[in-house]
Parts: C-alpha cells; sequence; structure tokens
C-alpha cells in the first residue's frame, strides 16, 4: 500500500490522497473469493474442462453431422475419423449419442442441484433458526427422508412417474434436499447466535427477514459448496437409475442409459461402453474439484492464497 | 441532519415523567442437566428486582464487574429476551406485554448500539445497506433513502464514500460509528449503549463518546449507558446505577455517588479508579474486595455482597453481621442523600 507523504489537512490535493490511498484497496468480498479460486489450480483446470464438455454437449452436438437417434449405414464401427467414438449394432453415431446423453444428464444433476438446494436451504435455516420443537420436528423428517435407501426409492418413484428427464431430477431432488438441510442447519445453528443477528431483531426485522437477509447469505458459502457436490451425486444416481432401467427412457437417452445399454457389448464394441463411462467421470470429477476449489476459496481461514 | 433540535440542558432532568421506566426486572436463565432428558436443575439468576426511570434528554450508566447482569438487563428493557417477571414502561407502554408486531413497531423509538463493533454488522452486507436496514425495515426507505444514508453517515463522522465497502474495511472504532448511525437512522428516542466502548482503543473511545455527547445534545436523545469502566460512565452519565450480582446496590446522579459513595461495592469501585498523581495514588484510602464473584446460580442470602465484603469481614460484630445474612437489604436512603442497598451505608469521601 502506498504511503502518502502529504499531511492530514494541507491542501485539498492532500485530501483527496487521502481518500484515494482508501479506495484504491477496496476489494468486495466476492473479489477476495474470485481472486482464491483463480489460484486454485485444480479447480481452474476442472472448471475449462467442464465448460468445454458443456460446450461440446449443446453447441457441438447441433454442429455435428450426425443427429442423436440417427441410423447411419455403418452399423459396428470402431472409433474412425468419420465417426469417432464408434457406431452401434443398427448404425447410431455413437458420439452424437453421448452428446445428447450428457445434455441430459447435465440438465438433471443442474436442475437437482437447484431444487435441492433451495428446498434445503429453507428447510435447515427455518429449522436452525426457530429451534425447539420446529427443529426436531423439522430435522427429524428429513432424518427420515435420509434414511430412504437413494437409488431404491428412486427407482421405484421414478418407475411410477415415468421417464421424462424433469421427472427424473424431480424425484432424485425429492431425496436429496436433507442433506442440503443439514448443512443449512448446522450453519445457521452458529449464526443465530451472532451478535448482528439479534442488532437486526433490535431493528424490528421480522423472522422473515433474518433468515433470507442475514442468516442464507451468511452460510452461502458451505452451500455452495454443497451445491456443486450435489451435482456431482446426482449425475451418478442418474446414472444409476437409468443403467437399472428406472431412469431415462428411450428413445430419449442419458449417459447412464447408454452404459447400460452397450453393457451386453462390452467384449465385442467396447468402446460404446467406455466412452460415456469417460464422460461420467469426466464430468463428475471436475465438479468435485470445482467443489473443492469453492470450499477453499470461500472459506476465510485458508489463507494459503497470497492476500 | 437537520433533526428537530429538541432543547435539553445536559445536565440531570428532574422531569417527573420518565421515559423509559424498568419496574421489579427479574430474568433468571435455567440451567439444564445434560444428558437425555434434559431436566431443569437449578437457574442462573442474572437480573434480581432491579428497577430504574430513565428521563428524556438523560444518561443512566449502568455500572458493575463482567457477570452481573448489566447487558441483561440492557436486553430486558427492550424486550430482546423475554423477562421472568416484572415490567418495562416506554411512554407508559407496557413492553412487557406487548405482542411481538406492536413490538416491532416499537423499535423504531428504542434502539440498542452493541458492544462488539465485529459481530454486530452482518459481514456480508455493505454498509450502506446495513445503514439503510432500519429504514427498509420499518418501510422508511424512499426516493430520499439515499441521501438519508449519505446523511447518516456523515452524521456520525464517516464519508459517505465509504457506503460500498464492507465492514471487515474498517477499523473497530469506524465500525462503532457505523452501529451507532444505523441505530440512528429511525430517529429513536432512547439509545441503548451496551459497553460501546469497551472493545475500542483508548484514543477511538473518546472520539465515540464525544460523538454520543454530541448527538445526544443535538437528537434529545435519552441513554441507558451500560459499562464497567467507571471513568467512562462518569464522563457520560448524569445518574448511575451500580449492579452487583443481579441487583441495584447503589444509585445516585454521578456527583453523588463519585463524592461520597455509601455502599461498601461502590467504595471499592471508587477506590480502584487510578488518580493521575502519584503522591495522591500512594496516599489515598484503598478499598479492596478479596474473592470473586459468587456463582449467579447460588447467590447468597440476604446480602449479595456480604461474602466479599470489607466492612462485613472487619468493621461489623456478629450481632450486625446476622442482619446482613438474614436480610436482603432494601435500595432506600439511609440519610446518605440517595439510595443504597446497604444496612450500614455509610458515606466515604474517596476522591
Amino acid at each position: 500500500m502506498p504511503e502518502t507523504p502529504t499531511t492530514l489537512a494541507t491542501t485539498p490535493a492532500g485530501a483527496d490522497a487521502q481518500d484515494r490511498e482508501f479506495t484504491v484497496e477496496q476489494r468486495s468480498q466476492f473479489q477476495l473469493v474470485l481472486r482464491r479460486f483463480l489460484q486454485h489450480r485444480l479447480a481452474m483446470v476442472s472448471l475449462v474442462v467442464l465448460v468445454l464438455v458443456v460446450l461440446l454437449a449443446y453447441v457441438g452436438g447441433w454442429l455435428w453431422k450426425y443427429e442423436a437417434g440417427q441410423i447411419t449405414p455403418d452399423n459396428s464401427q470402431p472409433p474412425s475419423f468419420d465417426h469417432p467414438f464408434g457406431t452401434d449394432a443398427v448404425g447410431k453415431d455413437q458420439f452424437a449419442q453421448v452428446l445428447r446423453g450428457t445434455r441430459i444428464s447435465l440438465q438433471i444433476s443442474v436442475m437437482v442441484a437447484l431444487l435441492s438446494t433451495f428446498v434445503g436451504t429453507l428447510w435447515g435455516a427455518v429449522a436452525g433458526y426457530f429451534g425447539g420443537v420446529v427443529d426436531s420436528a423439522m430435522m427429524r423428517f428429513s432424518d427420515l427422508v435420509l434414511t430412504l435407501p437413494l437409488i431404491a426409492v428412486a427407482a421405484m418413484l421414478a418407475h411410477l412417474f415415468g421417464g421424462s428427464w424433469y421427472l427424473i431430477a424431480m424425484v432424485i431432488a425429492g431425496l436429496t434436499w436433507a442433506y442440503v438441510s443439514r448443512v443449512a442447519r448446522s450453519v445457521v445453528l452458529s449464526l443465530r447466535e451472532k451478535e448482528f443477528v439479534e442488532a437486526a431483531r433490535a431493528l424490528g426485522a421480522t423472522d422473515t427477514r433474518i433468515i433470507l437477509r442475514h442468516l442464507v447469505p451468511n452460510s452461502l458459502g458451505s452451500i455452495i459448496v454443497n451445491a456443486t457436490l450435489l451435482v456431482a451425486t446426482a449425475i451418478l444416481t442418474e446414472t444409476a437409475l437409468s443403467y437399472l432401467g428406472f431412469g431415462v427412457q428411450n428413445p430419449d437417452t442419458s449417459l447412464g442409459l447408454l452404459v447400460s445399454e452397450a453393457q451386453t457389448a462390452l467384449t465385442t464394441r467396447p468402446w460404446l461402453f467406455y466412452f460415456p463411462g469417460l464422460f461420467i467421470i469426466l464430468i463428475a470429477l471436475t465438479i468435485n474439484f470445482i467443489g473443492d476449489g469453492l470450499r477453499d476459496a470461500l472459506d476465510p481461514q485458508q489463507r494459503k492464497v497470497r492476500q | 441532519m437537520t433533526a428537530p433540535a429538541m432543547h435539553e440542558s445536559g445536565s440531570a432532568a428532574t422531569d417527573p415523567e420518565p421515559i423509559l421506566s424498568a419496574r421489579n426486572l427479574v430474568k433468571h436463565f435455567p440451567i439444564r442437566s445434560t444428558g437425555l432428558v434434559r431436566r431443569q436443575v437449578g437457574v442462573v439468576h442474572a437480573v434480581c428486582d432491579v428497577s430504574f426511570d430513565l428521563g428524556p434528554g438523560e444518561t443512566l450508566g449502568l455500572v458493575g464487574e463482567s457477570g452481573c447482569g448489566k447487558s441483561t438487563t440492557a436486553r430486558l428493557v427492550l424486550n430482546l429476551i423475554e423477562a421472568t417477571s416484572g415490567q418495562v414502561f416506554y411512554n407508559g407502554t407496557d413492553l412487557t406485554a406487548l405482542s411481538a408486531k406492536k413490538m416491532r413497531e416499537l423499535r423504531r423509538d428504542l434502539q440498542i448500539v452493541f458492544q462488539d463493533p465485529y459481530a454486530s454488522l452482518d459481514p456480508r452486507m455493505p454498509v450502506n445497506e446495513i445503514v439503510a436496514e432500519p429504514l427498509r425495515i420499518h418501510g422508511r426507505y424512499d426516493d430520499a433513502g439515499k441521501t438519508q444514508v449519505r446523511d447518516l453517515l456523515r452524521t456520525v463522522g464517516l464519508k459517505p464514500e465509504h457506503g460500498n465497502r464492507f465492514p471487515h474495511e474498517f477499523s473497530g472504532g469506524q465500525r462503532q460509528r457505523i452501529g451507532v448511525a444505523r441505530a440512528l437512522a429511525l430517529r429513536p428516542k432512547v439509545l441503548v449503549l451496551d459497553e460501546p466502548v469497551s472493545a475500542l482503543d483508548v484514543s477511538i473511545q473518546a472520539g465515540v463518546l464525544n460523538l454520543l455527547d454530541e448527538l445526544q445534545s443535538e437528537l434529545g436523545l435519552s441513554y441507558l449507558f451500560v459499562s464497567h469502566d467507571l471513568s467512562v460512565v462518569r464522563h457520560t452519565a448524569d445518574r448511575i446505577a451500580v449492579m452487583y450480582l443481579g441487583r441495584i446496590v447503589e444509585t445516585g446522579t454521578a456527583s453523588e455517588l463519585f463524592e461520597g459513595p455509601a455502599h461498601p461495592y461502590t467504595q471499592a469501585l471508587i477506590s480502584a479508579i487510578p488518580l493521575p498523581d502519584p503522591r495522591k495514588q500512594r496516599a489515598r484510602e484503598r478499598i479492596t474486595v478479596v474473592g470473586d464473584v459468587p456463582s449467579p446460580a447460588d447467590p447468597p442470602s440476604g446480602c449479595r455482597f456480604r461474602t466479599r465484603c470489607p466492612k462485613f469481614a472487619a468493621e461489623l460484630s456478629d450481632a450486625e453481621r446476622s442482619r446482613c445474612v438474614e436480610e436482603v437489604p432494601e435500595l432506600v436512603d439511609r440519610g446518605q442523600g440517595h439510595p443504597a442497598a446497604c444496612h450500614y451505608a455509610e458515606r466515604k469521601v474517596l476522591i
């Protein structure tokens, strides 16, 4: 920080210089977090890879010469220039299929993350803020949801409600919000004892205002991290569901469904199996690393990064 | 600020109509056992039978050592925690009987400045928002809101340009000024100051205290000034109430109390204020208190101060002591010119 040589009240220019001395260093909390995140190498690499995958899925699928589900004359082709990921027994281009599957899988996982984060955060914040009987009742309910075996219940529900991607997403979200609510509650439990919450109450703020304007924004750090991890969980859950045949149904496709369809051809046409699998790993892994990076960046105790 | 200059002579208001009064406030916190069934195994007697009046434009200092119930009293007065029994009257309205909604409306007139300027400001809100929050809550943030916030920041000696920054970018003194600006935003009548300067450096303390002083004469505020620092209270308060273990042991105008303290506890506190003159400091009579504060979960019978009272230990006869053990001394004037809760109250000149 440059030291201003001028004394306090010499000239108007001196006062200006003083002003600047303070404003130069102005950095919002968001900027601080961003800087820390940008310096987290693994997270940045993951972010770039993920963005590439997303671009490939949405833009690439549109530009590619074959459409998903389109039957080409070449069947059972190993990867080549014409079909980078090969083709299946009826001649569907696997590259187009994988891009389409990635799109659906990403849509499902992002929707799961948004839905369960929204519901879980509010649920946990309300329980943690009011405490007592409200807390007990609400948290016992989310404990109950947590005890349900995710895959089994999701499989049953998905079977009942059919195979469109947003229904699958809602089913998965209906079972994962309870994790978020636990995290949100634990953060709010410590936040509500803080003096700024009491200050808000002294100003006459309503409970709703305190929860939405003070508690939720302050617990956002852990919640965002949790949301990214949820994206990965959702991708894997959807994969498992589709693999079991309860997820996305033909003619729609997802990465999990592609893997499941290819398992019979594992020995004869292994490319059908490995490419969608690779995309699943790629997405789940990069998102987990991004979550790690976000957690480190949002935690002010973490002072590895140069200030 | 173009505040209505409610002119008050800075001295003790002898107005018979207090703006805020506490009557027999009691707060007990339950102590629960650990384990599966959390039975109540006792109570902490945080505040016991505390009554006081605060006149318009007056500053009432509430002093006492850590854990004596000062801050609890301050929160009871604002109805931030529910009183076990007793009432608080603001302009004749009993706050303890109000519904949550009515109370929220009344909070316009009763505001608080907290002790810790690092904890009492939401770290995620820029200063502009912090100061504007009370206005928004009470639906007073209109087109003029922005200028209002700027004016408030200027009033407490901050630059309006600072508004876009976050609390962590300010020093302790600046943060406390933000806290004061927030408390002033609704033009309150009564300001509860809960150790407003004890977290600050001495050099900064003076600045904040002077600011509070100016604001009081400018806006006609009444202060309930909670502090453990007697010299600070002497500087700011018109009247002082001394607390010990949940009870008020002595009360009077600042000069009465400092020139002739009657309760042994007050005497001990005053004799512990360092004097700037080493000669006087060495020659003065020191009244020392031994031991620690008894547990508020199990306060001594009769006079709560007797376990540490130098008078009880050295001067009183056994017959006199039994009165201290058996009878709770009332807070009445026993001929010292102001009320003191000691059976054997005696004026002493210490400064």
